[in-house]
């Protein structure tokens, strides 16, 4: 699943900058994501990665402007670059960004499957079971391109399934006669239909088999280079992203814990949670051993853990880790690329070396140790 | 972290694992299904044929498959929630009886099941202590609830949910996803199973918790000696987990041998595909290997080998018949034209209708691929 040659322009598409979302419950308040920033340019795939509760949906649901109450975007803002052609229908003073937060109605439909498509993970329930494809996807065409002959919205419906690897002989199924493969590549041809700048991709693959899995997402990266678009692709499946993304974002309890290019992090993951995630996963290859893991489980999040909300699992956690939060910051002097949220990076609170993978393996060892010896006792 | 640990498995797989304790037997399920034409046969689901395999004791066997392939079937013929169509069960080499409830029951007590979904698989109504107790009590290992309440606390402390007394209280509903798993895995242990059937017991669970939970059916399978059928899509959880691996495809065996063999040589084609299309970030090369469509419809399967229309080295022959079992030493074996004929050729040619008479079976042609 190479990446190809496909270079992303550094010009940014869409800028993330301290972006809050609370959930407010009767048992308390949530902080589902707290102080997120993240940029993407033009063409890149961005994958976001973390567990259930990091945050991860929810980010990307804030920039759709999809959450709905309890959900609150409580701070921040996101700011989209359209290209200059189409500056003028979101925005008639013709800025050069928007803040998609501080769209109307109005302006954030033009926005959405225009500039902005989502697909959502379970392919099953995404499409309607009762109109077949086409109208599915001329349902879109109409609504957003109302100038366009039903003839040439018919056109366009068997255009883009056969730009996803369905034959044009499907359009007339049904959802149900179609398998959960062929059901994602429909979806993903429903949000390619306005030619999109951006699709955000929320798990869209978990609920595939494998081979699909590896199918779509061929087709995936095929279609990013023939047409350009951007993607957020969310997953839990941090192995995906190391093939897929350009750059990945870690992220723990709400927040961002590192950010780094997929090479970048494959080789050398700068935080220890990090670390832990890309040593969760049995490998095909390679020798057979036992693998330790991430102690404990990932943190309520109506009672984050003070300091840094990873300190109670973290093998190489210190004095200030409790207390006081690590703010994103560049792990080496030579890589403004990269960022971590780590005190061992600061080193104003650390004298310690920065951790090296054979620190992270020693302490993840030795807490797994103590661990098994403790419940032995 | 990946610290070797000495009392890792790795290379005990091909030891000789002594008598097996639970065998299947030319396993074959079919589901009858509504439809077809009036008068004419009833159409069948052609679930799962001729499957056979052995569990040892402190051993596991990996079943592998995507979704579709009979590997769920499997397990639940095993835990027999479903009657067998044809083929037997031998529990310490004896037929395992099905007349009466009383057989059942103690059959039970030996074999035992953990669900994929903790969420759906713990009744949401009743707390852990009911939830544990009920087994030790069916099972008649705990006659008093003194001794129902010790029992139910060591169970919590072998899956490692301490403090057990505060877990013993809990509802369903006040665990996570990984404490359940932890619940359903205590529960199947209160029967005192020689064999636990695990059907993708880490899939629904978060991706740190995974190997949490992984570790701990490893603690039982090399502590407690149990034997694990462990079913998974995930050909890398297979090898790490169990000794042994069986490669299902559209209801038939179609690799099978000890895990490290089949993972690092594979060499049935859908072997070679599952393998190149799981993502692995330590892969050395590209993925090369390609193969389109889904998994074929199991009431009309494709005749022969029915990996044939997605393979992109069918030959002629694999149209016709099931290739026999070519064995590769080291208890490595696959069904593919690909290795010549195989052995026992024609009891497996019974499997599917065969249009062919046996005489006319065209050549196949022997790639050495290896």
């Amino acid at each position: 699943m190479s990446n190809g040659v496909f270079r992303a322009s550094a010009l940014p598409l869409l800028e993330i900058k301290h972006v809050s979302v609370d959930y407010r419950a009767e048992s308390g308040t949530v902080h589902a994501l707290t102080d997120v920033s993240l940029t993407l340019e033009r063409g890149q795939i961005l994958g976001l990665a973390g567990e259930s509760g990091s945050g991860k949906s929810t980010l990307g649901y804030a920039i759709t402007r999809l959450l709905k109450p309890p959900a609150e975007i409580t701070s921040g803002e996101a700011l989209y670059y359209p290209r200059s052609a189409r500056q003028g229908t979101l925005n008639g003073a013709a800025p050069e960004a928007v803040d998609v937060f501080k769209l109307t109605p109005g302006q954030l439909r033009a926005l959405r499957w225009r500039e902005l498509a989502i697909v959502f993970q379970s392919a099953m329930n995404a499409l309607n079971p009762v109109i077949d494809i086409e109208a599915q996807i001329t349902d879109v065409l109409r609504t957003h391109q109302p100038g366009l002959s039903g003839r040439a919205q018919r056109a366009r419906a068997a255009e883009l399934l056969r730009l996803v690897g369905i034959a044009p002989d499907r359009l007339h199924s049904f959802p149900h006669e179609l398998s959960g493969g062929m059901r994602q590549r429909a979806i993903i041809a429903i949000a390619l239909a306005l030619g999109p700048e951006l699709i955000i991709m929320d798990e869209p693959t978990t609920a595939l088999d494998v081979v699909v899995q590896r199918e779509i997402l061929m087709q995936l990266i095929g279609l990013r280079n023939d047409l350009g678009f951007s993607v957020i692709f969310i997953t839990h499946d941090l192995s995906l992203l190391l093939e897929l993304a350009d750059k990945v974002a870690i992220m723990y309890a709400g927040r961002v814990v590192e950010m780094a290019t997929r090479d970048e992090l494959k080789q050398h993951p700068r935080h220890p949670y990090s670390y832990g995630m890309l040593n969760s996963f049995p490998t095909i290859y390679g020798e057979r051993r036992r693998m330790v893991g991430i102690p404990g489980a990932p943190p309520d999040l109506r009672a984050v853990p003070s300091g840094c909300s990873f300190h109670p699992r973290c093998p190489l956690a210190f004095a200030p880790c409790d207390r006081v939060l690590p703010m994103l910051r560049q792990p080496t002097a030579e890589r403004p690329d990269l960022a971590v949220a780590c005190h061992r990076y600061d080193p104003a609170l650390s004298a310690a070396p920065l951790p090296s993978d054979e620190e992270f393996a020693a302490s993840y060892a030795a807490a797994y140790q103590a661990e098994r010896e403790g419940k032995g006792a | 972290m990946t610290q070797s640990q000495a009392e890792q498995t790795s290379s005990a797989s091909h030891a000789d694992p002594g008598t097996p304790i639970l065998e299947a037997v030319g396993l074959r399920k079919y589901f009858p299904v509504r439809g077809g034409k009036l008068f004419g046969p009833r159409p069948v689901v052609h679930a799962v044929e001729d499957t056979s395999f052995a569990l040892y004791p402190g051993r596991a066997l990996a079943l592998v498959g995507e979704s579709g392939s009979g590997k769920t079937t499997v397990a639940r013929l095993l835990a027999r929630l479903y009657q067998p169509t044809a083929g037997a069960l031998l529990y310490r080499g004896q037929p395992a009886k099905s007349e009466s409830r009383s057989a059942l029951l103690a059959y039970r007590r030996h074999v035992q099941m953990i669900f994929q979904d903790p969420f759906s698989s713990l009744n949401g109504n009743h707390n852990v202590h009911y939830i544990l107790g009920r087994p030790l009590r069916v099972h008649g290992h705990a006659r008093n609830r003194r001794q129902e309440r010790e029992q139910i606390l060591a169970l919590l402390n072998t899956v490692s949910l301490s403090p057990a007394e505060q877990f013993i209280e809990k509802y369903p509903h006040q665990l996570s996803g990984g404490q359940r798993q932890r619940v359903a895995i205590a529960r199947a242990l209160a029967a005192r199973p020689e064999i636990l059937l695990a059907d993708e017991p880490v899939s629904m669970l978060d991706v740190s918790i995974r190997l949490d939970v992984l570790n701990l059916l490893l603690d039982l399978k090399e502590q407690e000696r149990l034997a694990f059928l462990f079913i998974t899509h995930d050909i890398a959880s297979a090898r790490y987990f169990a000794e042994e691996t069986l490669v299902m495809y559209a209801g038939q065996t179609v690799e099978g041998g000890p895990s490290d063999e089949v993972i690092q040589r594979p060499r049935h084609p859908y072997t070679q595909l599952l393998i190149s299309a799981a993502p692995d970030p330590n892969r050395a090369q590209e993925a090369s290997f390609q193969a389109r469509g889904d998994i074929p419809s199991l009431i009309t399967p494709p005749s022969g080998c029915r990996f044939h229309p997605r393979c992109p080295l069918a030959m002629p022959v694999c149209r016709e018949r099931f290739p026999g079992r070519t064995s590769f030493g080291n208890g490595h074996w696959a069904h593919c034209f690909l290795y010549g004929e195989g052995e026992q050729a024609s009891a497996a040619t019974t499997q599917t209708s065969t249009l062919a008479p046996a005489g006319q079976a065209p050549q196949a042609q022997v790639h050495q691929t290896q």
